[in-house]
């Protein structure tokens, strides 16, 4: 079912938590809602479910496949809520919490016995939980509650997922493995789902496409690495992935910053006005020997060899630390010793000017 | 085994025995100074049979009536935010701080047939000072802290996603309250009419000015006991008491087991 939300805003009390957000999730689609705490993206979700309203206004609605829901109470949209703190009733069984949603319908509607249970096990052999349908949620880890609580969600058959920071209280090992296994899941039932998260590392794996919200606000909106390589604004270049960043001034058409200048790609800005350089860690490069004039000098602190890249640790001659990321290779051939002074040289940087409002 | 188990163990056994062992063994001790026969007769005489009924009752009436309102007043004093909560939070403890005569007159004055309410009652032939709905009446009003007081951090505690996520599972109202929210109450509920009921077993100050103290008809044990004592009929006024200490006993254990029963349905045992 694809979802459209037009023109919501929220507010609580003073605190304005959405401004004027727009969205469409496309029918099968994982999206991202990604953004720090306060960003309104658990509102937004919630709007969604029906467990908040939106603040009144001529043009607002939300709809599933066009069809308006906005007067429909949360139990009346046939969606899957699935909670950060897996809000499993812990005097039930996992058995009894995965049927709960079968057993609460009006007898009409209620499937028989029977196959209330078959399919209450099926959901459980989904999650991989078929020998805990016994247990209580005690008795449980978080990552086997958070499954009870998605197979819990998925037992109605709705046609829309929303999962609000679904692993934001595991630990990082379990995560990974329920993130990958999340995905798989996705997969296999194609059902629209839309997830909340702060850990961009999370939406970058997991989402086909991120919406990242600030302030109440849309960001940006795109794929994955979409967002990553083409950032913006500002804070979405600084939320993405790691960034070392350079404060100078626009100079003949490019950005001063100390003795480098970098030549800048994008719209042009004027002369003399502040300007702040991204770079990637992966996109500076560290050489012996001055490069150019996009390069400056700097001295190596620290050296991390273990993980995937090297992490190098410098300071650059205005006390800015700023690492980069070698490939191993080039490490042992650059043999670079702790104290030595190196010259770093950004291979590719993103400027952006102008009043930063995080 | 942890650190402290012998020595606070053997403080805790001290100060029960001191404190509350001690007291009964001297009740037991003086009720078999008299004979069976005479035991029996002094325990089990009509007018004292009728007490019994009556404090059991009215007590059992009492603690009931307090678990559905006081649930109720929990249930608001916790759910909702109003102008005066905290006034209506602190009147919920006047019974306890009361001395229970000064109760025991108020409900007088209110209820008797010149009173506030006691006078709208008697013509539709209610009679509720001195009868057995008075007596009702005065221990459930001394009863209603224990029973709000046990649920309230309980209720606190239930986590309002709980609601929501039965709430988007689609289930009603109604279902949401018995299914998710009263089940993990029952214990507190338990607690706080066990405390309730035993607490009006052994009232005696706000009773004995609304029930008139008819015989066979408004005497609670309590008083007969005292009567008992004011004749210097020690050994009488003791078996009654040992019958009202044994009952009471049973009666705990027995609610308290209850509880144990739900907690452990409650959460299944043990993590593992």
């Amino acid at each position: 079912m694809s979802i459209q939300v037009t023109h919501v805003s929220k507010s609580f009390g003073g605190f304005q938590a959405l401004r004027d957000v727009s969205l469409e999730v496309g029918e099968g689609e994982l999206l991202a809602l990604l953004g720090p705490s306060g960003s309104g993206k658990t509102t937004l979700l919630r709007i969604i479910a029906g467990l908040e309203q939106p603040d009144p206004a001529p043009d607002v609605d939300v709809r599933f496949n066009g069809q308006s829901v906005a007067h429909r109470a949360v139990g009346g949209r046939n969606v899957g809520f699935v909670f950060q703190h897996y809000a499993l009733f812990r005097h039930m069984t996992v058995f009894e919490n995965v049927a709960f949603g079968l057993r609460v319908r009006r007898r009409r509607e209620r499937p028989s016995r029977q196959e209330i249970a078959d399919r209450v096990r099926r959901l459980l052999a989904l999650v991989q939980l078929e020998a805990f349908e016994r247990r209580y949620p005690s008795q449980l880890s978080g990552g086997q509650r958070q499954r009870v609580a998605l197979a819990r969600a998925l037992a109605t058959e709705p046609r829309i997922l929303l999962l609000d920071e679904p692993f934001g209280a595991l630990d990082a090992k379990v995560r990974q493995e329920l993130r990958r296994w999340l995905r798989r899941l996705h997969d296999e039932l194609h059902v629209t789902s839309l997830f909340v998260t702060h850990d961009q590392e999370e939406a970058l794996e997991v989402a086909d496409r991120i919406i990242v919200m600030n302030a109440g606000r849309i960001e940006q909106d795109g794929a994955p690495e979409d967002l990553f390589n083409n950032p913006r604004t500002e804070f979405v270049m600084r939320f993405l992935g790691a960034i070392n960043l350079f404060h100078g001034r626009v100079e003949n058409g490019g950005v001063r910053v100390g003795p480098m200048l970098l030549p800048q790609v994008d719209c042009a800005l004027p002369e003399g006005q502040a300007a702040r350089a991204f770079v990637r860690p992966y996109d500076l490069a560290v050489d012996r020997r001055k490069n150019g004039a996009a390069a400056m000098p700097a001295k190596v602190t620290r050296v991390q060899v273990t993980g995937p890249v090297v992490r190098v640790e410098l300071e650059a001659a205005a006390g800015d630390v700023i690492w980069a990321d070698l490939p191993h290779a080039q490490y042992r051939d650059l043999r670079l010793n702790v104290g030595e002074q190196v010259y770093v040289s950004p291979r590719n940087a993103r400027v952006f000017a102008g009043d930063y409002r995080p | 085994m942890l650190p402290g188990f012998g020595l606070t163990l053997g403080y805790t056994v001290l100060y029960l025995s001191l404190i509350v062992l001690l007291p009964l063994a001297a009740l037991l001790a003086r009720s078999a100074a008299i004979g069976w026969s005479e035991f029996w007769a002094a325990a089990t005489s009509p007018r004292v049979l009728a007490s019994y009924r009556l404090t059991f009752g009215a007590s059992l009436a009492a603690a009931a009536v307090n678990s559905v309102f006081g649930f109720i007043t929990a249930w608001v004093l916790v759910r909702y935010q109003f102008p005066g909560k905290r006034a209506v939070d602190a009147l919920v403890d006047l019974p306890f701080a009361l001395p229970t005569a000064v109760s025991g007159i108020a409900l007088t004055t209110v209820y008797s047939q010149s009173g506030w309410i006691g006078r709208w009652l008697e013509p539709l032939g209610v009679k509720a000072a001195f009868s057995p709905l008075g007596v009702t009446l005065a221990l459930t009003f001394i009863g209603l802290p224990f029973v709000v007081r046990t649920l309230q951090p309980a209720l606190a505690d239930l986590d309002a996603e709980l609601e929501e996520a039965a709430a988007s599972l689609g289930a009603s109202r109604w279902k949401t309250f018995t299914r998710v929210l009263l089940p993990p109450l029952w214990p507190p509920l338990l607690t706080g009419f066990s405390l309730a009921f035993a607490r009006a077993i052994g009232e005696y100050g706000s009773v004995v000015f609304i029930s008139g103290n008819l015989p066979m008809r408004t005497e609670i044990t309590s008083l007969l006991i005292i009567s008992k004592l004011e004749q210097y009929d020690y050994a009488g006024a003791a078996a009654i008491a040992v019958v009202m200490l044994v009952v009471s006993f049973l009666l705990l254990l027995l609610i308290n087991l209850t509880q144990w029963w739900s907690i452990r349905r409650c959460q299944g045992g043990f993590a593992g």
